[in-house]
């Protein structure tokens, strides 16, 4: 008499993801959310995120909590695997019932989220610079978009070394919109765009890419290479005897550590613009990297302007509570599109109503010994691509991802 | 005209590139029909082998060419002994063990060494052609994969140990009756073939990056190469590393990175179809 | 039809599966929680596509590294046909029909050039990668198929739910549920029917040892050619229904979604239909229950489960489990019918 294998098995399912509900959280705790890759590949990306996630929810916590109660985050690491971001999205939504889920590290992340997100009614922070055009109310996005970044690196390097510009770029969404940004920046600056080559993921030969650039003697380079096997483009770069002969700029170098992985031979001189450096020199950076060693040591992960962000992200939700006195989703909302400025390690960010992105300060550094200096800062640049296609305002009900042409 | 010189030396490196990744998983697999999904990460901790030996103060050529080779060859020999040696035979439950030896490694890996380890440049310059710069680490990674190739096919060819070996692959019982013992084959076998994974992570350290995840970009182009090329370990990798190499670099000259990747894909479907079991099956059979 | 004739031919198994999945339905929509339900259906999504790998090695015998490739377009298949057509009964029609055309192509293309072994896995897995390098490089916006934007690494959000034919309401997560183990149900039942038949005794004949079975004047190739189409078509409703509960992207392309079907279908037991189901759950679950326990790098856990799980369980899930309990049961029987063989 055998017991029915796939009742038995249907029970232990059932059974197996009850007592993660409610383990080790106090009763009247607020329980947020937060899905970041810390295993699987995007653990590069995902690690500083959730350290700065951690970080700000303790000072929050540390200074009374948010309506007097403490927050608990409920992390999920979905081992760089998407089906299991639908997943744990699925259950932070419905059955544990988060007041808000920070989370997502690639934009094929978000979009597997966003819609879940959206039916069951749990608000959303995305916090990575991604390729800018989502439109969506129950979203709040506080990374960077190539509008703010590319606008300024591009006249930059137009301006400092040449008009000709050979781009590099990974070949998925991220990228393609990018380099179209960057050709449309460069002519704006009165440059050209003389070649763009896109590279599969996995790509890990750059030989015949090396030496069609040095066919096209372009005056500057543009990349947007991401992940460990791009990294070999720098090491072969300069294993060719070409570190340094002709610039390099980029809108994704530092993001995943490459700055200390590669030796400084390899990789002084390139620049990158981001929202945000950890070298940044002011004030509230100093106090804020400070806070960072403190809390997690000295060998901690290097602050991405992804983690710069998330901790914004977690201060804007909680200037929303702060306002909105209530955890509803819409009263939050709505606190927050009625202005909310977080004074950020990387200047303010200040979320723009009709977008639900923010307006950030955007720096160009320069990689040298395994840091960046900073080269120039600008302050509060607005997401301006996403503005060009979205307007919260006029429609509230939006809900897509447009792709900016 | 340096422009097609270039060109030419490109191909011999991405060939040279391919040949490398290959030849671990073929001597496993063409000696031992065991499929190795841990391949990718031999050649990982190869690589990490290298960078911390370097850190330690070695001097670079050892890490590469006998630190990183030896260290994942002990590896070799334990995972051999405590795994690999209960599943001969059966290439199904070989896949699997492997694959769960390439988790293990990855995770014990992200573990300890993370990713911010500290790489290493390049050991040699560069070289000039007429306008263009090429590194000339290019030339000592093609130099290494050739003497390899020759190495292994002297050693099949001409010693009585490549004999023993190929006989074994050939036949294990008729090998086993005229008193020579298969396990033990199998075992150095693997650890040779081991040896190759790693010795070619110690190479390409200087140009890719090394991080626990690597691995995976490699396995997939190495079996395709190892399987178009057919029974014969050393012959069928070289034939199948050029043609697939050769493909690969001028496609990618020609138009982008993208379609260089779909033609030797394409390539090795179109070989596979015309000669079905690998290049050697009908091309040079029989040859070591 | 005597008892055990339906034993024979499997029906105790497709009666216990037919009995698990109505309790199943009946009892869980009432009884487990929201993401239970949406949890267990995207795992029974994933049971269909380890039983068209279970089908087609198992008892074809073609050992294919490229099941995803039809897994992946059956999804999107589906997607283009659903955002384009905007109904979704006809969109389901094309994501079983078009996998089904490519395998019909591409098996052409195998068998008939007598292909086997490795060498044919090699090929499948070539086919999964193009796929997945093609598709990924589809981000801009001129890459569209009528209304259907492809999307390229992002995939395509918002892929349309289900919807009860000719209503146009969507399904909910219960209904969803209950249409995936009814599926899942009816896949495993088709599977078994399959193979008591003339042509499922065929197949296997031809796996067993190909040259015998063509002498005896079955006609290798086209048995081949037609499992491996009817698998296409089972991986592609799986397609179908993970489109449903997660969404369509490039990575069901990947090698990764690849070794996973292939892992499953091994340590459910090769040559079985439950057990790669069973595995595929249980793998499933534990890697999602690893994601939450956050205290050690989930791929050293189910690393070691594997090795240990190879070392002492082989042939699978399934086959050790019905040795337990044959020696449980009826020690006395398992050594009469050794009798029985050695004479």
């Amino acid at each position: 008499m055998k017991i029915s294998r796939r009742l038995f098995l249907g029970g232990t399912a059932a059974a197996l993801t009850a007592p993660w509900v409610n383990r080790g959280f106090a009763a009247d705790d607020i329980t947020i959310a937060s899905i970041y890759d810390l295993s699987g590949g995007l653990e590069i990306y995902g690690q500083p995120i959730d350290a700065c996630l951690d970080l700000a929810v303790s000072e929050i916590n540390e200074a009374g909590g948010l309506l007097g109660r403490q927050i608990k985050v409920q992390k999920y690491d979905p081992q760089s695997n998407i089906q299991l971001y639908t997943q744990f999205a699925t259950e932070a939504a419905t059955s544990l019932q988060a007041a808000t889920l920070f989370g997502g590290i690639t934009s094929a992340s978000r979009e597997a989220i966003r819609p879940i997100l959206s039916r069951y009614q749990t608000l959303y922070f995305y916090s990575p610079l991604y390729e800018g055009g989502v439109c969506d109310r129950n979203t709040f996005l506080t990374g960077s978009t190539p509008s703010q970044t590319i606008g300024q690196l591009m006249p930059f390097a137009v301006k400092n070394f040449g008009k000709k510009v050979y781009v590099l770029a990974a070949d998925y969404n991220y990228g393609q919109i990018s380099a179209k940004w960057v050709r449309d920046y460069t002519a704006q600056a009165g440059g050209e765009v003389i070649a763009a080559e896109f590279f599969p993921l996995d790509v890990t030969d750059f030989s015949a890419a090396i030496q069609k650039i040095q066919r096209e003697k372009p005056d500057v380079i543009y990349t947007l290479l991401v992940g460990g096997n791009h990294m070999s483009f720098f090491r072969q770069w300069a294993a060719a005897g070409m570190a340094g002969k002709i610039p390099i700029v980029s809108t994704s170098f530092g993001g995943g550590n490459e700055h200390i992985v590669l030796t400084p031979a390899e990789s002084n001189g390139v620049m990158a613009a981001f929202g945000y450096f950890q070298e940044i020199k002011s004030p509230a950076n100093e106090a804020f990297v400070k806070r960072y060693h403190g809390k997690f040591g000295d060998n901690a992960p290097y602050v991405t302007e992804h983690a710069s962000a998330t901790y914004n992200a977690v201060h804007h939700w909680a200037n929303g509570v702060k306002k909105a006195n209530s955890l509803d989703r819409m009263a939050i909302i709505e606190a927050i599109e009625s202005g909310s400025t977080v004074a950020g390690p990387g200047g303010p960010s200040t979320i723009d109503p009709k977008t639900h992105h923010c307006a950030t300060d955007v720096h160009i550094g320069r990689v040298k010994d395994h840091s960046f200096e900073i080269l120039e800062s600008f302050a509060n640049q607005p997401p301006a691509d996403t503005a060009a296609v979205c307007d919260l305002v006029a429609n509230p009900n939006d809900n897509q991802q447009y792709v900016i042409q | 005209m340096d422009y097609f010189l270039v060109v030419l030396l490109q191909i011999a490196g991405a060939v040279g590139n391919l040949a490398l990744i290959s030849v671990g998983l073929a001597v496993i697999f063409g000696m031992m029909r065991v499929i190795n999904l841990a391949h990718g990460e031999f050649i990982m901790l190869g690589g990490f082998a290298a960078i911390s030996s370097v850190q330690a103060g070695i001097n670079i050529w050892l890490s590469m060419l006998v630190i990183a080779p030896l260290s994942v060859a002990m590896l070799g020999i334990v995972v051999e002994r405590l795994v690999m040696r209960r599943l001969y035979g059966r290439m199904v439950d070989t896949m699997l063990a492997s694959w769960g030896l390439s988790l293990l490694l990855i995770g014990l890996a992200t573990t300890f060494f993370g990713n911010r380890v500290v790489g290493i440049a390049a050991p040699v310059g560069s070289f000039r052609i007429g306008d263009y710069s090429l590194g000339a680490y290019d030339f000592v990674l093609a130099g290494v994969v050739l003497v390899i190739f020759a190495g292994g096919y002297a050693v099949l060819r001409f010693t009585r140990a490549g004999l023993i070996a190929r006989a074994t692959m050939q036949n294990r019982e008729m090998a086993s009756s005229l008193g020579i013992e298969p396990s033990r084959v199998y075992a150095i076998t693997f650890a040779i073939g081991s040896a190759l994974s790693g010795l070619a992570g110690g190479l390409l350290a200087p140009i890719s990056g090394v991080l626990p995840t690597m691995g995976v970009a490699y396995v997939a182009k190495a079996f395709i190469t190892v399987i178009t090329g057919g029974a014969s370990v050393i012959t069928g990798t070289a034939l199948s590393s050029t043609l697939l190499g050769s493909i690969n670099t001028v496609s990618t000259f020609v138009t982008t990175p993208v379609l260089g990747d779909v033609a030797l894909l394409l390539a090795a479907t179109i070989f596979l179809r015309l000669l079905p079991t690998g290049i050697t099956g009908r091309i040079f059979k029989g040859a070591p | 039809m005597t008892f055990s004739a339906f034993s024979r031919v499997g029906g105790t198994h497709i009666a216990l599966a037919a009995i698990a999945m109505l309790a199943a339905i009946t009892i869980l929509p009432g009884f487990a929680p929201l993401y239970t339900l949406i949890n267990v259906t995207l795992y029974m999504s994933m049971g269909v596509f380890a039983l068209s790998l279970a089908l087609l090695w198992g008892y074809g015998g073609i050992l294919c590294f490229g099941q995803s490739a039809f897994f992946g377009l059956g999804a999107y298949a589906y997607a283009i046909a659903a955002i384009n057509f905007g109904d979704t009964t006809l969109a389901a029609v094309f994501a079983i029909l078009i996998p089904a055309l490519f395998a019909a192509g591409l098996g052409y293309f195998l068998f008939y050039g007598r292909l086997s072994d490795v060498y044919l896995g090699v090929i499948t897995l070539t086919v999964t990668l193009i796929l997945f390098k093609l598709i990924n490089s589809t981000g801009g916006d001129a890459w569209r198929i009528g209304e259907a934007r492809l999307g390229g690494f992002n995939g395509i959000p918002n892929t349309p739910l289900l919807t009860m034919p000719f209503s146009g309401i969507p399904l909910s997560p219960a209904q969803m549920f209950t249409l995936a183990a009814i599926l899942l149900f009816a896949t495993y039942a088709l599977c078994k029917v399959l193979i008591v038949t003339r042509f499922g005794r065929a197949v296997i004949a031809v796996r067993e040892n190909e040259m015998r079975a063509e002498l005896l004047g079955y006609n290798a190739k086209r048995l081949k050619l037609a499992v491996f189409v009817i698998s296409a078509g089972i991986a592609g409703l799986a397609g179908l229904l993970f489109a449903t509960s997660v969404f369509v992207s490039p990575t069901m392309f990947s090698l990764s979604m690849a070794a996973q079907v292939l892992i499953w279908v091994v340590v459910g037991g090769l040559g079985t239909l439950f057990g790669p189901v069973a595995a595929c759950f249980a793998l499933q679950m534990a890697t999602a229950a690893l994601g939450k326990l956050g205290l050690v790098d989930p791929n050293i856990v189910l690393g070691l489960v594997l090795i240990v799980f190879v070392v002492f369980v082989p042939g699978g899930i399934q086959p050790a489990l019905a040795a337990l309990y044959n020696r449980i049961v009826s020690p006395a029987r398992q050594s009469r019918t050794l009798e029985e063989v050695s004479r």
